[in-house]
């Protein structure tokens, strides 16, 4: 029955559901397959916990002080901005 | 000028570098990042003081960003990559012939502490780092920094098919690592 989804299919609507609003019939069939399938529930939870934790990961990098520009790289970056700012006075 | 700039670089490049890096998760295009950023601050010279220079800098360096996750993406002809028949078949690591999961997945152990949840978020960490570059760029591309799809597909000249297969592989790779490598009940 084309109503019916696989699982294969299930995963994929869901993860598509994060990009594009998908159809009232997809989001139907979807829901009837949550109903039954513990699997896929599983992984409907984990994908929406993998959205949220790469938000939070990104969160802690960026406010990780003990994380700093390197110091040879901040070397390097200060050698270009003299050289770059020598040849804008030509 | 470039006293100017260096200043900034001292005040601001830390914070930089971490934007950078927590964005393109890896140290050496973030020196790059914080670097093609400070250049355009000077050949740009139009810094009026409306905003504080960090915000400024910022600006600059999210498309910065952008441009090297564009490249990473584009790198290769996308015909490799985004063949459908292809991509589908990648997909048999995860389904039988009738669609069924090979393996199901497991419950995961919710992290319960702090401790935990820094732990789960280095194994994200690692698992990210294990994806291939493209689907890497893309999914930092559009589950951090929320540039939609329209706005992908236009960037990067893919079609919406294109991105969301390229995005269901990257979420499914990333899931089944966390789960390999986190704990389960």
């Amino acid at each position: 029955m084309k109503f019916m989804l696989t699982c294969r299919q299930a995963s994929q609507l869901i993860s598509e559901s994060l990009d594009r609003r998908l159809t009232f019939s997809d989001r139907l069939k979807i829901r009837f397959h949550l109903f039954i399938c513990d699997a896929c529930n599983r992984f409907n939870i984990q994908i929406e916990q993998l959205c949220a934790a790469i938000k939070i990961l990104t969160r802690e990098t960026e406010n990780d002080s003990s994380i700093a520009l390197p110091s040879d790289a901040k070397a390097r970056i200060r050698k270009e901005i003299i050289s770059a700012s020598a040849s804008n006075f030509h | 000028m470039a006293g100017n700039v260096n200043d900034w670089l001292n005040e601001h490049g830390d914070y930089l570098y971490r934007f950078a890096l927590a964005r393109l998760r890896d140290p050496h295009q973030a020196e790059d990042a914080v670097q093609e950023t400070m250049l355009a601050a000077i050949k740009n010279n139009s810094f009026e003081g409306e905003s504080s220079p960090r915000t400024w800098l910022t600006g600059i360096l999210k498309h910065k960003i952008i441009d090297m996750q564009r490249k990473q993406i584009r790198e290769q002809p996308l015909s490799n990559f985004i063949d459908l028949d292809t991509a589908d078949t990648t997909m048999d690591d995860f389904f039988d012939q009738h669609g069924h999961w090979l393996e199901k997945p497991q419950e995961w152990d919710n992290p319960d502490n702090a401790l935990q949840q820094m732990q789960f978020l280095t194994t994200l960490s690692n698992c990210l780092d294990k994806l291939p570059i493209k689907l890497k760029a893309l999914f930092m591309m559009r589950d951090v920094h929320e540039t939609d799809n329209e706005e992908i597909c236009k960037e990067l000249e893919i079609t919406p098919t294109n991105a969301w297969v390229m995005l269901y592989r990257a979420r499914m790779g990333l899931r089944k690592c966390l789960e390999l490598n986190w704990v389960t009940s």
